[in-house]
């Protein structure tokens, strides 16, 4: 789940850590109440789930309170990456001194929590990973022992700072360790933390992404965000909810499957005939026939979709449980474009019974289906 | 021979008590499997398809001299299983458990591995060793024939796909291992080319990889430099779009890496044929045998 900056930033302050002040907006009124009761210039910033903000015009500085007012009533009619802005946080403009980076993520390889630093903060670490590299500093996490205080200060000192700064923005990091490890992180940034002019450290923005299998013990977090942990389509909602992992591409060929890997083996079929897939419908382990029935009612709720291919490989999904499951959809009329199916694995002769009875036909190898499928849907208007 | 399951495998079932456990632990009979026993805290006493089930993985382990542990138990408690047969010293060690928090499977990890103990997932069909009838897991036994190759894939029908495939064309396993399709998981393809590499009866490899992470290209890079039987590739998710998690949770494009074209050239750098199609992978398997 990606918390938004002004939910992250909350995080932030229960853990001690500093932030510009200002507050939160709704309404063109409330960001200049904000903006006169900081009584300073001020950053005006949309609250979206987006990286891209800035350069949508969604950040924008204001001198006086009624030019944040104008500014967040332009922000708040804006659209990010096709979501509307519905809330502007208001917060001091900062005397910069020094843009940082500072962020902990995860190592795949390694398989341990990562902390990153540099002095060179401001631009994305993707970025700064090409044009500067040898600015990054890295530092493992020893599962079994933490992120200790003098690691912090190594951070530090190797990221260029000296004096009383190392203990300032070791504190820092050792903050951001302690906001990963009681909430379950799997990914934050600060990006930047501004050193200001007259020697304070404090995040200018935040990133927390927090592990979607952990959120059985964040009961407490997910309250006080009161919203969805995820912003979700209808059709993308409907599969949550039933179990099935549904991701929308721009073909028109719905590719319904069990198990993530063959589902995405099954849309590279499709390309590789010539075709272009625009779902991802994963229907899990061991679907059941109302899965199955569920997963083309939502596919087919998609209107880019001309044809649909699944593609099962039975193990503890049961073919006559897919069969039964297929047929119960075009007995509702639910199936209104042409439909391949390929079946094999547990259950298979069942299955194929069933489907034979119905009418309906199946194909035994994957080649064959994905062919089949593509040329279909090259003769639908 | 074969790796991580053999003969002398004896199994326990941790999470036996519930619907998969349950299901599962028979199917696993049925293909030939020795479980020994079963675990499920607070049940001890009862059986579950003729397995006596016990408390603690301690009292299982010292009941029936059993070596391995494959655990059924729901997400949030999977952590904590798995903690207590690595402190059992029971290895291989099966997480089939999907959706473990990522911080529990860093302390698994990386307390399995301080004891030299193999973890499998989480999110793993599990392992099979067709020759001695050992099935660690939750995959169809009969789409996996006994043979010289060795199978390593992230992904759970994939890997059936493509077993199915090479079984239909005569090519059987030593051993096959769903890896897992979370981000961390215990054994990672680079590890498992080294167990396999010790294994003289396998003669050579399958890599199905999938988008996201770079171990394929840290495997193909071991395998250029110290494997010298023949591989053969498979990669997952050509068409997949950068950002998108597509099902598995490690399976995502990030910014521009974890890219299947990335993972497929840096095969084909390592000398590893990589199939365009799941059924390819069975002739490419011909060709090097």
């Amino acid at each position: 789940m990606k918390l938004l900056e002004h939910e992250a930033k909350d995080i932030f302050r229960a853990f001690n850590m500093p932030t510009p002040p200002g507050g939160v907006a709704e309404t063109p009124e409330e960001a200049m109440s904000i903006a006169a009761k900081v009584g300073k210039p001020v950053v005006v910033k949309a609250q979206v789930l987006s990286g891209k903000r800035g350069k949508a015009g969604g950040v924008k500085f204001a001198d006086t309170p009624e030019q944040a007012k104008e500014i967040a009533k332009h922000i708040l009619g804006l659209k990010i990456n096709d979501l509307p802005v519905e809330a502007v946080l208001v917060e001091e403009k900062l005397d910069i001194q020094q843009e940082i980076y500072a962020g902990i993520t995860i190592d795949r390889n390694e398989r341990k929590y990562v902390v990153i630093g540099s002095g060179a903060g401001g631009m994305s670490i993707e970025e700064l990973a090409e044009e500067s590299p040898e600015k990054i500093v890295k530092m493992h996490v020893d599962p079994s022992i933490g992120f200790l205080p003098y690691n912090a200060r190594e951070m530090a000192t190797k990221m260029g700072f000296r004096g009383k700064q190392i203990n300032k923005l070791a504190s820092f990091f050792l903050k951001l360790w302690n906001i990963v490890e009681a909430n379950d992180v799997e990914l934050t940034e600060i990006n930047p933390l501004i050193l200001t002019k007259d020697g304070r450290f404090l995040a200018a923005d935040a990133r927390l992404n927090v592990d979607d299998n952990a959120l059985f013990r964040h009961k407490q977090m997910m309250e006080s965000l009161k919203r969805d942990p995820v912003e979700q389509n209808e059709r993308e909602k409907i599969a949550t909810e039933n179990d099935m992992a549904y991701v929308e591409l721009d073909g028109n060929i719905a590719c319904i499957c069990n198990g993530a890997g063959l589902t995405m083996a099954t849309l590279d079929a499709v390309s590789l005939y010539g075709g272009k897939a625009s779902t991802f419908l994963d229907l899990g382990g061991g679907a059941d026939a109302e899965r199955v029935e569920k997963g083309i009612e939502v596919a087919l709720m998609y209107p880019k979709v001309k044809a649909i291919l699944i593609n099962i490989m039975g193990g503890i999904t049961r073919c006559d449980d897919v069969a039964k499951g297929i047929l119960a959809a075009r007995d509702d009329g639910d199936i209104t474009v042409p439909m391949v199916v390929r079946m094999v694995g547990t259950n298979e002769e069942e299955g194929q019974e069933i489907l034979n009875k119905a009418g309906i036909p199946f194909l035994k190898t994957m080649e064959e289906a994905a062919s089949k499928v593509v040329n279909l849907a090259k003769e639908v208007k | 021979m074969a790796i991580l399951a053999d003969k002398d495998t004896r199994v326990i079932i941790q999470g036996i008590t519930g619907g998969q456990g349950t299901f599962h632990s028979q199917a696993m009979l049925n293909f030939g499997t020795k479980i020994v026993a079963g675990v499920t805290p607070g049940k001890g006493g009862q059986e579950v398809n003729g397995i006596p089930v016990f408390d603690t993985v301690m009292e299982a382990k010292e009941a029936h001299d059993a070596t391995a542990a494959v655990i059924f138990v729901p997400a949030p408690f999977a952590g904590d299983a798995a903690l207590e047969a690595i402190a059992a010293h029971l290895n291989p060690v099966v997480v089939i458990t999907e959706h473990v928090p990522v911080r529990d499977e860093i302390r698994v990890i990386h307390t399995a591995k301080r004891q030299g103990i193999t973890v499998i997932g989480p999110n793993t069909p599990g392992i099979i060793t067709p020759g001695a009838k050992q099935k660690l897991g939750i995959m169809p036994g009969h789409v996996f024939a006994d043979g010289p190759v060795g199978l390593m894939s992230r992904s759970g029908t994939l890997t059936y796909e493509i077993a199915a495939g090479m079984t239909y064309a005569g090519i059987g396993m030593t051993t096959a291992i769903g890896l897992g399709g979370d981000p961390c998981v215990g054994l990672t393809p680079i590890e498992a080319v080294k167990l396999f590499e010790k294994d003289n009866d396998t003669k050579a490899l399958v890599l199905v990889g999938e988008i996201g992470g770079d171990a394929e290209e840290r495997a193909a890079a071991y395998i250029k430099e110290h494997y010298d039987r023949p591989v053969v590739g498979f990669i997952a998710g050509r068409t997949a779009p950068p950002g998108k998690r597509m099902g598995h949770a490690g399976a995502i494009i990030s910014g521009s890496t974890g890219t299947a074209q990335a993972k497929i050239k840096a095969l084909n750098d390592a000398g590893i044929p990589v199939a365009e199609k799941p059924s390819d992978v069975a002739r490419l398997l011909q060709d090097v045998l």
